[in-house]
Parts: C-alpha cells; sequence; structure tokens
C-alpha cells in the first residue's frame, strides 16, 4: 500500500451554511488522503459531515447558503476548491464522477436513460450522438441491466430502484472517473439489492481501477468492502485507519461505541444493547472543545477545553482523542 | 412474546400490522396477507380495541401532529377513551414522559423541538397512554441514527419488562430482529414464506429467500465479512399487483423447479414451531 500514490489530497476543508437560525459548522477543518485504486469508507450519522465534505470538493452545495471557508483540494495539479465553475464542469462527470443516495431524484423524470447517459460523454468526451449511443449500451451492459439498447428509450419510472441506481452508476462511469464518490449509493435500497449494487462495485474496481470514496452510515457496508475507513463525527474526522486495524483495535470512544451498540447476526446474543447516550452535537455552536466530550465515558478536563486533532498512534492509524490508555 | 415481520420493501409487512388494528381495510382479495386472521370487529368493538392495541410508527416526523404540544399528543387517547379529569390526565402525562426517559416539563413544548430519538419517545409514550397489552411497532428504529437506535431498542426492552407487553415487531433489520425477537415470520410479496423462534431461523433457515436474506445482511467485521459466502439474488421484487404464479419467489429463486412455477408452495411444519412455505423443504 505504500507505494501506491496519491490521487487526491484534501486539507483542512471547512464548510459552514448560513441559516436563519444562524451559522452552522458542519465541516470543520478535514483533511485526508485518497490513493490510486483505493477504497476508502466514510462513516458517519446524519450530520457528521460526510456529504457536506464531499460536495464541497466539487462545489455541488448551493452558495448561499453554503460557504466553503477554507481548506484545498489537489487532484492532479489543480487546487478544485480554487477552480471556477468552468473548469469545474470538466471534472465533474468527467475525472471525478458522483452517485447521489436517491437514484429517484437525481434523475430526471422527463428525460429518456439513454440520453442522460450521453449527455456526459458528448460533453465530456466530445463524443458524436451515435457513438454516445453506442457507448451507453455497453455502460448499462457493464452494470448489468439486461437488454441495454432497448432500455435506452425508457424513462427512469420505468426502472426499479436498484435498476434506477445501476443506471446512476453507469453515467458516474460513463467518462472512465479516475475518483468515484458514491454518496449512500445503497441506503435507499433493500438488502438483497444492496447486495447486487455492492457485488457489481466490487466487480468494476478491479476492471477498471478507479479510487472510490463510498460515504455510508452502516458500517457493515463498509466491513466489506472499503481498503481504509475514516470515522467522522460533528464536522470532524476523529478516526481514521486501514479497515481491519480500525474494527478490531477501534481507538475513539465514538467508534468503539458505535461498534458496540450494533447487535450481531451470529454469535452470542447480548442481553441487553450498548447504547451511546446522549444527543449528536448542536452545530450551530462553534465548537471549541472535543464534540463528543458529552456522550462520552472517557471525558477529561481537557476535553472540554481543547479539540483534539487527528494525531498517529500507530502505522497509519490515526485518532482525534486526548484518552490514551496505552 | 416479541413475535417479529421481517421483510423488504414492499412485502407487505407494514400492511399486515395495519390491517391487524384495522387501521386500512382489509379487502379479503389476494393484496392482503393470506396468513393474517383480521378481527372482523365493528366500530364500537373496533374502538374499543383501542384500549389494548396500539401502534408506534416508523416516522416521528410525520407520525406526531406538528400543531399539537407533546402534552396534547400523548393525553389525546386519554381524552378520547378516559374519563379522567384534567389533573390526572397530566400527572399520567408527566409519568408516561418519565417512563420513556424524558423531562416531564416538556409538555408545552412542539415535536419539531425535539431530535428524531426523542420525537420517537414521545410516540411510544402515546401508545403506552391507554395501558396496552399489545403494541405493533412498525419500523419504530428505521429513521433513527445508529447510536440513537440502540437507545430506543433498550427502552422497548425495559417497557416490556416493566408493563409485560407483547410486541409485533415490524423491521427490515435483520440483525435487530435477532437481538430483540422470540420468534420470526419472513415474509416475501405479500405471504409469510418463514415462521420459527429466532434461534431456530437465524441458525438452519430453510426457505431459499431466508437464506439469501441472510446472507445479503452485511457484518460488522471485515474479516468474516470478506470469508463469507454470498447468495446474490438476481433481479427485483415483483410488483404486488401482478405476482408470479406459483410459489411468489420462484422468479428470483436460485433453486427453482418446474412445479415452483405452477403450484403455490403449502404451508407446513417442518419441526416444532419451525413453519415454512417450500416445494423443496
Amino acid at each position: 500500500m505504500s507505494n501506491q500514490s496519491t490521487i487526491l489530497q484534501v486539507e483542512n476543508i471547512s464548510t459552514r451554511f448560513h441559516t436563519q437560525d444562524g451559522l452552522v459548522h458542519a465541516v470543520n477543518g478535514i483533511s485526508f488522503e485518497l490513493k490510486k485504486g483505493e477504497l476508502l469508507g466514510v462513516v458517519g450519522e446524519s450530520g457528521s459531515g460526510k456529504s457536506v465534505t464531499m460536495m464541497s470538493l466539487l462545489k455541488l452545495l448551493p452558495m448561499p447558503p453554503a460557504e466553503i471557508v477554507s481548506g484545498t483540494a489537489s487532484f492532479e495539479g489543480q487546487d478544485l476548491i480554487q477552480l471556477d465553475l468552468d473548469e469545474l464542469r470538466k471534472v465533474r462527470g468527467g475525472k471525478i464522477g458522483f452517485i447521489f443516495q436517491d437514484p429517484m431524484t437525481s434523475l430526471n423524470p422527463v428525460l429518456k436513460i439513454g440520453y442522460q447517459l450521453a449527455e456526459p460523454l458528448r460533453e465530456h468526451m466530445g463524443m458524436s450522438r451515435k457513438k454516445a449511443r453506442q457507448r451507453s449500451a455497453e455502460l448499462l451492459d457493464l452494470v448489468g441491466i439486461p437488454m441495454a439498447e432497448n432500455r435506452l428509450n425508457d424513462f427512469p419510472h420505468q426502472f426499479s430502484g436498484g435498476m434506477r441506481q445501476r443506471v446512476m452508476i453507469a453515467m458516474a462511469l460513463a467518462c472512465d472517473p479516475k475518483v468515484l464518490i458514491a454518496d449512500e449509493p445503497t441506503t435507499a435500497l433493500d438488502v438483497t439489492i444492496q447486495a447486487q449494487i455492492i457485488d457489481i462495485v466490487k466487480k468494476l474496481r478491479k476492471e477498471l481501477g478507479m479510487a472510490i470514496i463510498w460515504i455510508t452510515h452502516d458500517l457493515g457496508v463498509v466491513a466489506g468492502i472499503a481498503d481504509r475507513v475514516a470515522v467522522m463525527y460533528g464536522g470532524y474526522i476523529v478516526e481514521e485507519g486501514p479497515v481491519e486495524e480500525l474494527y478490531s483495535n477501534p481507538k475513539h470512544p465514538y467508534t468503539q461505541g458505535l461498534l458496540k451498540t450494533l447487535p450481531n447476526l451470529e454469535g452470542e446474543r447480548a442481553a441487553r444493547l450498548e447504547s451511546i447516550e446522549g444527543q449528536p452535537p448542536n452545530l450551530h455552536k462553534k465548537p471549541t472543545s472535543c464534540p463528543f466530550a458529552p456522550r462520552c465515558t472517557h471525558t477529561m478536563d481537557r476535553c472540554r477545553r481543547e479539540n483534539p486533532v487527528l494525531i498517529k498512534r500507530k502505522e497509519n492509524h490515526k485518532v482525534a482523542c486526548w484518552w490514551n490508555p496505552e | 412474546m416479541k413475535p417479529c415481520s421481517v421483510g423488504e420493501s414492499g412485502c407487505g409487512k407494514s400492511t399486515a400490522g395495519r390491517v391487524i388494528l384495522q387501521l386500512i381495510p382489509d379487502s379479503d382479495q389476494d393484496g392482503v396477507p393470506d396468513d393474517i386472521d383480521s378481527c372482523p370487529l365493528e366500530r364500537n368493538g373496533l374502538r374499543n380495541s383501542r384500549l389494548d392495541m396500539q401502534m408506534i410508527f416508523q416516522d416521528p416526523q410525520d407520525s406526531l401532529n406538528p400543531r399539537m404540544t407533546v402534552g396534547s399528543i400523548i393525553s389525546e387517547p386519554i381524552l378520547e377513551h378516559k374519563n379522567f379529569q384534567a389533573k390526572e390526565r397530566r400527572e399520567l402525562v408527566e409519568q408516561l414522559l418519565i417512563s420513556v426517559g424524558m423531562n416531564p416539563r416538556f409538555t408545552n413544548r412542539y415535536p419539531h423541538e425535539f431530535s428524531g430519538g426523542q420525537r420517537q419517545r414521545i410516540g411510544i409514550a402515546r401508545a403506552l397512554a391507554l395501558s396496552p397489552d399489545f403494541i405493533i411497532c412498525d419500523e419504530p428504529i428505521a429513521a433513527l441514527d445508529v447510536s440513537i437506535q440502540a437507545q430506543v431498542i433498550n427502552l422497548l426492552e425495559d417497557l416490556q419488562e416493566k408493563y409485560g407487553l407483547t410486541y409485533l415487531f415490524i423491521s427490515h433489520d435483520l440483525s435487530m430482529i435477532r437481538h430483540i425477537a422470540n420468534r420470526v415470520a419472513v415474509m416475501y410479496l405479500g405471504r409469510i414464506v418463514e415462521l420459527a423462534s429466532s434461534q431456530v431461523l437465524y441458525s438452519t433457515p430453510l426457505h431459499p429467500y431466508t437464506q439469501a436474506l441472510l446472507s445479503a445482511v452485511p457484518m460488522h467485521d471485515p474479516k468474516m465479512e470478506r470469508k463469507r459466502k454470498r447468495t446474490i439474488l438476481v433481479g427485483d421484487v415483483p410488483s404486488p399487483a401482478d405476482p408470479p404464479s406459483g410459489c411468489h419467489f420462484s422468479t428470483r429463486c436460485p433453486r427453482a423447479e418446474d412445479r415452483c412455477f405452477k403450484d403455490s408452495p403449502e404451508w407446513r411444519e417442518v419441526s416444532q414451531g419451525h413453519q415454512v412455505a417450500c416445494h423443496l423443504v
């Protein structure tokens, strides 16, 4: 893993929203890197800032109310944050593909699938109408949609949820992206369909070799596919490490708590679930202490005074926590 | 007792729950699950049955009236069914709030002032207001964050012990059902395909659908997750408006034979308390 080169380097991204109720500090200085061909899982609950971080990279957030306060994101020698809209359009859907959570609302209901698939091909690759159509059919075939050619003339409502998500994946892959950002791609789907989609992504990753950022709240999904995992809480990455290390040896009390709250499908049945007491943090307040301190079982004075920074505890394993029993 | 009903979206598990409470009329046609004997109560009988049977809904956002205070939401069933004085009612509401782990001073607040987990607690307090024996929990944790789910499940278990409740717990989360249920019914396209005690169902699932469903659930252990053998079903759940002939699962079943496409499998008991509807078992 060590000699893989970095394809995306994100430094200190902060994003906030100006709302009627005041400022919302959604993302607070996030840094991470993505290596070539790697699958990075980003895990967190709603409001932890995982989607906002990724959408900030491509400026997919409406601004205002959103504002990217600081940060850089270097991708192929460019800083994505500094790009103007024309330059960004070349990256979005081109070198960086995006799959959204809800395939129902992210496809245009009044345009045929074939048209929607051909759009990025003609826009980014300058293909002719005929060639784009041919490639679209290939893409649908690639994601396992039977009778691909015929289905190009169908509208999104003629596809089931799982099929629509396949179309979304085909669209994101249309221009051979270097990086694919998948924002909760299976959350809206049933388990058996989720298993199909995960299977396809695994296969495509082997064939096409792109790097993937997979955003999810489901620790199980990430366990099966990710190489590395970043856990987010209250707009921060609180822990980051290789998947096996992070699951077998979690260091942050939040990660430990999350893994303990989940009931298991095999093994001993716990008499009672462990739970993390309290509520997720209020993002209206500017964070000056550890965001997890009010719910943490190891809170010390320092946790309420200073926000911990993400530091290396072990090779590749980073934790943002003052509590260190070792 | 905690029987659970599990299945994917559109399989009829919520509909089954609602038909039991007659929140939607039983059309007595094929759309309604076959195995449920919904009590043909008349309106008055039905009204009284609400004293014993209550429901906790999936989405605490939609199931609480945004214009009513927490106090009036919880006291509505009491007002409707019992002749309580205002003071008694207020005391009961406060007690209910305490029993679901909330501050009794919250009675004059509105639902929007609370988080999802707290709103679900309000919904639970309302379901408890008439001290029912039986509560249908329709995906009570599906809309909640992972760290909050365990809180609500623990609360439901505590309340069950305290008040001796019976739950029909409807969910698509197989790991959570394993934790909470005594008995589990697996549904597919409007029919129960397998019913067994939780222990038996998870260790020896017999129906091919149950097997596929269990193998599709991601486990939060990278080592085990990568070693597991998966049965990945092809295709989608067919439309319940036009279900396949024979066994409803035949179109996706990896082991389907000729007769599966023709004859509907019989519902039979294969061992003590373990029932399944499949030709191949």
